[in-house]
């Protein structure tokens, strides 16, 4: 998946491939793999929101179960909602992080046509939900922290997810978070989409990495809502404040979590090294408090967002 | 439609709309509606002041009569959408509505602007357009002498959508419950987000149901009335989570609409999907109550629930203080 705007990156890449296929000692590849990297750095120091939204989106970027394989020494997937049935598009189990044991939960996308037919380009039926809420009651039976990924971008739209309640699974599950007896973590990792994100979001932190987006209705929906016209998205993506740096500013996300340079999608293992320390570092603040305080604390930061 | 009478229990169809004008209310009603109404307004075309037409069955009907049958057609039974302020006046007992935070501005958080026209100024176009400052109004009133708290959502205004002030409100309705230990009642009919709000308005799901949770905890129910089309962030956060949920026949209600659907599945959806009868045939709503009944639905529910405060058991304060009660002193008896 290229990135057009990544063009200069890419010529750069084809000159030191030629020489090196020449000669691989060559003394030019030192020079021009540092211009790269200078290139890289500047291209990524100032993205625009529309490009933040390729970048959250790119097929190559980490998924959860990515993370999991290079945050965690142990991990188990379990699976159902003990309803109906076993979504693909949120999957999560107990893990061991560092020695201490947390609930992970988090959207899975697929990358190709066959992982993305199964994990439904990680948008959830209600059984996600339902499966996210039973996680979060496992947690809490044993005292574990809960830390949710979310990589979305939405709930699924169909008459079957309808009919099974999707808007009910939604509401249940952000419900369900607010008045979790354990500490709870989130961090968007990819594309923060509607309230099929929001249900499993709602935290004592919430973070987001550094080319993440959080939003009410993707660019192109906002766009045909707002005029009209899906291929308006990038003026959408501008307008609507959905980056980190943005919703820093605005108070709703607490902290961004940086990525290797030129974006996690170059690098998984030092994108989830920079995660985990973010993660340990965020459970260290929520040792020892007061389960009540951190419910009450919870409770008054969303009861405080847009209020006059 | 006195309790003693048989009116509130078989619910006929008319006994609302008579008891209403019996009491008066009938020409406060029209005076109101002479700001609203702009789906019958397209629907009767030039010069039909006196006409209106039916979206469904194309039925002409006289506006008085029409009225009268608090705006359901006459010969399809469709269920025409309904004004704010029109929806308290058919829902409250006459007088009884006491408004709280009329007054409370808009936001604009983002300070967005669309194009060449700012967020402020179709705030403004949509205040002026419903008469109402924005998408949300409640305050105390009385259903058949039940004291509760009502609420209702402007779907004229942006679509009913869900932004800083419309959560706000819903949050202060939700607490006004808390407070007075009154039954929660809302009427939701939403688009969804606002999206000129961005994330402040996604986040006004998790804000109602922060308070939500408390008036579980408060033991004070809440009845969510749905009528169409209600969608997204209002079904997906507190309209779905009534103690009792309720839908008007035909709406639309959903977490996606049908023409997101439609676009997402490339299926036509079948008649009648995704509408109250199909939720509740799914068990996702309780009943489907036609307009006419409705006053005598919410009436009957509040009297039960009124009663919960002076029963020795359930929710009222005996069960309350032996819920406190230590596990020891339950196990003795076992
Ligand atoms: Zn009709």
């Amino acid at each position: 998946m290229e990135l057009e705007w990544e063009g200069p990156v890419r010529q750069l890449d084809g000159e030191i491939a030629n020489i090196r296929r020449v000669n691989p000692d060559d003394d030019r590849i030192k020079s021009l793999e540092e211009d790269r990297e200078a290139r890289l750095r500047d291209l990524y120091q100032e993205l625009s929101p529309w490009q933040t939204v390729q970048v959250a989106r790119h097929r190559d970027r980490p998924y959860l179960l990515d993370y999991i394989k290079w945050m965690f020494t142990d991990f188990v997937e379990v699976h159902g909602d003990r309803r109906f049935g076993d979504d693909r598009a949120i999957l999560g189990g107990p893990a061991l992080l560092d020695g201490t044991p947390l609930m992970v939960i988090g959207h899975q996308k697929g990358r190709d046509t066959a992982s993305n037919l199964m994990h439904n380009f990680g948008m959830p039926n209600p059984e996600g939900y339902r499966k996210a809420i039973r996680l979060f009651r496992h947690a809490e039976k044993l005292g574990l922290p809960v830390l949710t990924l979310v990589d979305t971008p939405g709930a699924n739209p169909s008459l079957p997810a309808e009919e099974r309640g999707q808007a009910q699974a939604i509401a249940e599950s952000i419900a369900v978070m607010l008045s979790l007896r354990v500490p709870t973590i989130c961090v968007v990792t990819g594309e923060g989409g509607s309230g099929g994100a929001l249900a499993i979001a709602v935290a004592d932190r919430l973070a987001m990495l550094q080319y993440s987006i959080l939003t009410v209705a993707s660019p192109e929906a906002a766009a045909s809502i707002l005029w009209r016209d899906a291929s308006q998205a990038p003026e959408a993506a501008a307008v609507m404040r959905i980056t980190g740096p943005e919703l820093v500013e605005l108070g709703i996300v607490d902290s961004l979590i940086p990525e290797p340079p030129g974006g996690a999608h170059r690098d998984h293992a030092g994108a989830a090294r920079l995660l985990r320390e973010h993660v340990l570092a965020m459970l260290e603040e929520l040792r020892g408090e007061d389960v009540e305080d951190l419910i009450r604390k919870r409770h008054d930061k969303y009861r405080n967002i847009g209020r006059p | 439609m006195g309790r003693k009478g048989l009116g509130w229990y078989h619910g006929e169809s008319r006994a609302a709309s008579a008891a209403l004008s019996q009491k008066g209310v009938g020409r406060n009603m029209r005076d109101i509606l002479r700001r609203s109404h702009r789906e019958d307004e397209r629907d009767a075309g030039a010069g039909g002041d006196l006409w209106v037409r039916c979206s469904k069955c194309k039925e002409l009907l006289y506006r008085p009569e029409h009225e009268q049958n608090l705006w359901v057609c006459s010969k399809c039974k469709h269920h025409f959408r309904v004004a704010a302020p029109d929806r308290i006046h058919i829902t409250a007992d006459p007088g009884s509505f006491e408004e709280r935070d009329a007054d409370l501005p808009p936001m604009d958080p983002l300070h967005f602007r669309s194009g060449v026209r700012t967020y402020r100024e179709k705030l403004e176009q949509s205040a002026a357009a419903t008469g109402s400052p924005e998408a949300f109004l409640y305050g105390l009133a009385r259903i058949d002498d039940s004291p509760c708290v009502l609420g209702v959502i402007e779907i004229e205004f942006i679509g009913g959508s869900m932004g800083a002030i419309v959560g706000e409100k819903v949050t202060r309705a939700i607490e006004t419950s808390i407070a007075t230990n009154l039954p929660l009642i809302l009427f939701s009919s939403s688009g969804g987000a606002r999206m000129q709000e961005g994330v402040v308005s996604l986040m006004q799901m998790a804000k109602t149901l922060a308070r939500l949770d408390d008036l579980g905890a408060a033991s004070v129910p809440f009845v969510s009335v749905m009528t169409d089309p209600c969608y997204g962030g209002v079904t997906a956060s507190f309209a779905m989570l009534g103690d009792v949920n309720i839908g008007e026949p035909g709406a639309f209600i959903g977490f996606a609409g049908p023409r997101v659907i439609e676009q997402t599945t490339r299926e036509r959806l079948p008649p009648g999907a995704a509408q109250s009868e199909f939720l509740l045939s799914h068990g996702m709503l309780d009943l489907v109550v036609p307009r006419p009944e409705m006053r005598t639905m919410l009436a009957r529910l509040l009297r039960i629930y009124a009663a919960r405060s002076t029963a020795a058991y359930g929710s009222g304060e005996a069960f309350l203080e032996s819920r406190s009660a230590p596990p020891e002193k339950v196990a003795v008896g076992a």
